[in-house]
């Protein structure tokens, strides 16, 4: 493998992203899943110094329908155009979204509207006929991930901790999996392209890991919505996250890093899942492969308290990867909720080993 | 006043007009940019269909060129036009003179252009990895291994136990933006497995393609030989995408549309078939001629039947790979087309002529 | 183990590195001309017996040079053994052979 050749890749897309004052856009599922992950994007970076602003009342783009052919493409353009007018209304012009979905539809509706300015003119006439309000397309487009990334060496440098395993010194292996909908419709609109997306290979260089390269590193985790949604349908999207998983095993990963809501939640769940109807795990010793957001491996690079950052409700126990980093834990807190009372515990699954 | 003929490029056609305008007792110079004359042929090992060797071609082409001043290793910087006589100022270093760069006007009463095509940049296709995965090579260089007669190995310094080479890389491809079929890398890629094949009979080679052009005679020849003499398998499908195993063989997936299901496999070497992509250097020159170019980018002749040497500009002609994708036994007929054509011009313009 | 309402699919995904080719080693000793086919249809065209079943000659002899042996035997029955695709194969791929071949390896590797 030439390196260089990828880097190569990566200087030809090269994508703008704002540097400060960002409106914040959430995401309808991740906080279900992930907890702590969006609070902790705030908390770096209020830490970072930067300035993110939200309006309670932002609605879902509506992606999770519209991809599920349930909410036709007008009504979606509209909701956006509404999330755009509570931008422009709190005197912002830089977007950011924290789930991929959304972004994907974001960068589909702006380009949609460049190429069919009528089509924009009408979304206007239907925003302001239903809720009176007027909006501004924002200046810039970004994904929360493209802003940690843009801030990686900030991170890097205030960080506490690195990815490597502090009794062997080696790097961590990483394998990276991106969104579908991060740059697969627009190659330019991801740092790195569509073939070999940059956006978290350079968090992953820059905080000290080592990432790994495996056949089906392309391929889908199977989140889809139309599919899935439907629980007859379920196994088919089990089977492309377990693909990867198969793939990726020769290469021995030691933390699978995502940028999306929908991935890590399938490629953390279907671990134990799998592992439920087959007996097959993946990593060591029937340990699974920890999964994480980037928003929880810059909190842990930071030195946030892991279970600030929600990584007790992963399925694929985290403390494998914590021991190996140095990070500390407690792990009698690991069930105590914030004032300290006791959340019960999770039934532990049969073949997966279970902090 | 002698005639004096400038013709641009030093390749196959350029070389074959220079000769056949010289023996016919006109003034040719002959200028190359690179530093030696042969153009891409110069890199080819053996040339479909019959694999004669390319230097046999060259040498014969050479053989006719006694007469013909050649000036290698210059850029033509500008080209002017006054009445019926042009000038066109080449830049290049002076002799001794270290990196001193010199501009020389060279007089001519027409100009053949040749200047001929480059080589798909393979890296723009990412999906398949070239520059990235080391097994990934282009099937240019596979002839530069052909001709440096060592065997061929992997990167890994073994000899391959499956290849795999992959027709229209950087032709056909809205992606990369060429939309054109470069016509003579199917045959090259026939040619190329059966080489491969006597080289290692024991080897399993696969040839990923959509549309097989085996458009002259002896071709569709070529490719009954390879299937049932060598048992090269053709398996009908664009590859999707490569990845790296951790030995460094290169997986592929690609649809077997013959069978209608997604196919991977291992190949230990794979050769991408890269096509024909318009020279760099003839945008500048188009412009300050006047010249028009198609949508595929290639230049255009006053009339593809009856006038295909001939430009728009009397006493400007064109031969060979600049019009687009053309085999080396056509650009050799085209350049004598064109050297004839500029040999009736000429003569037409001689005082008395009128 | 638990039922979790849904069951895993089947990666349909060919992979080439796992087939058995020795079905069509064994045909190919047998009627080498099973290497020049090009995948025309010509004689799925014209089959009989693809008028009324799914026999689809074509594919079948496709599917076998790839080393894909799941679906050989139950075709073959279908074949009526008239001979109307050796007549207009272009390339002289001689089918009637091929089918008697493959029948053979069917009853040497199972």
């Amino acid at each position: 493998m030439k390196p260089e050749g990828k880097r190569l890749v990566w200087n030809e897309y090269q994508k703008e992203i704002a540097n400060d004052n960002y409106f914040y856009v959430r995401s309808c599922v991740r906080q279900n899943f992930f907890p702590g992950a969006e609070k902790t994007f705030l908390r770096y970076m209020k830490d970072m110094g930067r300035n993110v602003f939200e309006n309670p009342s932002h609605t879902t783009c509506s992606g999770i329908g519209y991809h599920s052919d349930i909410v036709p493409f007008e009504t979606a353009m509209t909701m956006v155009a509404r999330q755009f007018a509570l931008m422009s209304e709190a005197g912002y012009e830089n977007f950011v979204t924290s789930c991929i979905t959304s972004f994907g539809l974001y960068s589909e509706v702006l380009e949609t509207w460049e190429h069919f300015p009528a089509v924009e003119e009408k979304i206007r006439g239907h925003l302001r006929n239903a809720t009176g309000r007027e909006f501004v397309k924002p200046k810039n487009l970004a994904h929360a991930s493209d802003v940690t990334f843009k801030l990686r060496k900030d991170i890097s440098k205030a960080g506490k901790y690195r990815l490597i395993n502090h009794i062997t010194g080696n790097s961590i292996r990483v394998v990276e999996h991106i969104g579908c909908h991060y740059s697969r419709m627009f190659p330019n609109k991801g740092v790195g392209g569509a073939e070999y997306p940059y956006v978290l290979i350079g968090m992953i260089d820059e905080w000290g890991g080592e990432v790994i390269d495996y056949p089906e590193r392309r391929h889908c985790c199977g989140f889809g919505f139309r599919q899935y949604l439907v629980k007859a349908n379920r196994g088919y999207s089990v089977s492309s996250s377990k693909k990867k998983f198969d793939s990726m095993k020769p290469y021995k990963p030691e933390l699978i890093l995502t940028n999306c809501p929908g991935c890590p939640m399938f490629l953390d769940r279907w671990q134990y899942a799998i592992s439920e109807m087959e007996g097959t795990t993946y990593g060591e010793n029937g340990q699974g492969i920890p999964v994480m957001t980037y928003e929880e491996l810059a909190g842990l690079i930071l030195g946030y308290d892991p279970w600030d950052l929600g990584l007790q409700v992963h399925q694929v126990p985290v403390e494998p990867l914590l021991e190996k980093m140095g990070i500390p834990y407690d792990p009698a807190k690991k069930f105590l909720d914030i004032n300290g009372n006791s959340m019960g515990k999770p039934k532990p699954p049969s073949a997966m080993k279970f902090y | 006043m002698e005639h004096s003929v400038i013709v641009i490029g030093g390749g196959v056609s350029g070389m074959t007009a220079a000769g056949m305008l010289a023996q016919q007792g006109f003034n040719v110079t002959l200028l190359e940019k690179e530093a030696e004359t042969g153009g891409h042929a110069a890199r080819w090992d053996r040339l479909f269909p019959d694999r004669k060797k390319a230097s046999e071609v060259l040498d014969f082409i050479r053989k006719g060129m006694s007469r013909v001043k050649v000036i290698t290793g210059i850029t033509v910087v500008n080209i002017t036009r006054n009445d019926k006589e042009f000038t066109v100022v080449t830049r290049g270093q002076v002799a001794d003179g270290g990196s001193q760069m010199a501009d020389i006007p060279h007089p001519a009463s027409c100009i053949l252009l040749a200047t001929g095509y480059e080589l798909f940049e393979a890296r723009k296709k990412e999906e398949y990895g070239y520059g990235i995965y080391n097994n990934v090579i282009t099937s240019a260089e596979l002839e530069d291994k052909f001709r440096s007669g060592s065997p061929i190995l992997t990167s890994e310094g073994k000899p391959p136990a499956r290849i795999g080479i992959v027709h229209c890389v950087g032709s056909r491809d809205e992606k990369v933006g060429n939309l054109y079929c470069s016509k003579v890398c199917c045959v090259t890629g026939v040619k190329q497995a059966i080489e491969l094949k006597e080289m290692y009979p024991a080897s399993e080679v696969f040839n990923f393609y959509m549309d097989l052009r085996m458009f002259d005679r002896h071709f569709e020849e070529l490719y009954y030989e390879a299937q049932q003499k060598w048992g090269v398998s053709f398996i009908r499908g664009r590859l999707s995408e490569c990845a790296e195993n951790p030995d460094g063989s290169i997986i592929v997936k690609t649809e077997d549309t013959l069978t209608g299901k997604p196919l991977k496999m291992t190949v230990d070497l794979l050769v991408l078939l890269t096509g024909f992509v318009p020279g760099r250097g003839m945008a500048s020159i188009s412009a300050m001629l006047g010249l028009t170019t198609g949508a595929d980018g290639f230049t255009n002749s006053a009339d593809s039947h009856t006038l295909n040497n001939s430009t728009e500009i009397p006493g400007i002609f064109l031969a060979g790979a600049v019009k687009g994708p053309v085999s080396i036994s056509e650009s050799i007929a085209d350049a004598r087309a064109a050297a004839i054509q500029i040999e009736v011009y000429l003569n037409s313009d001689k005082p008395g002529n009128d | 183990m638990i039922d979790f309402g849904y069951t895993l699919t089947r990666d349909r995904q060919f992979d080439y590195d796992r087939g058995d080719l020795r079905y069509y080693r064994l045909v190919r000793s047998l009627e080498p001309s099973i290497d020049l086919c090009i995948g025309c249809g010509s004689c799925s065209a014209t089959c009989s017996a693809a008028q009324f079943t799914n026999l689809n000659i074509r594919k079948l002899h496709t599917v076998i040079r790839r080393g894909d042996t799941t679906s050989i035997k139950a075709g073959l029955r279908k074949c009526m053994f008239c001979g109307k695709c050796q007549l207009v194969c272009p390339r002289g791929v001689n089918l009637r052979n091929l089918i008697l071949a493959l029948n053979r390896a069917i009853e040497q590797l199972g």
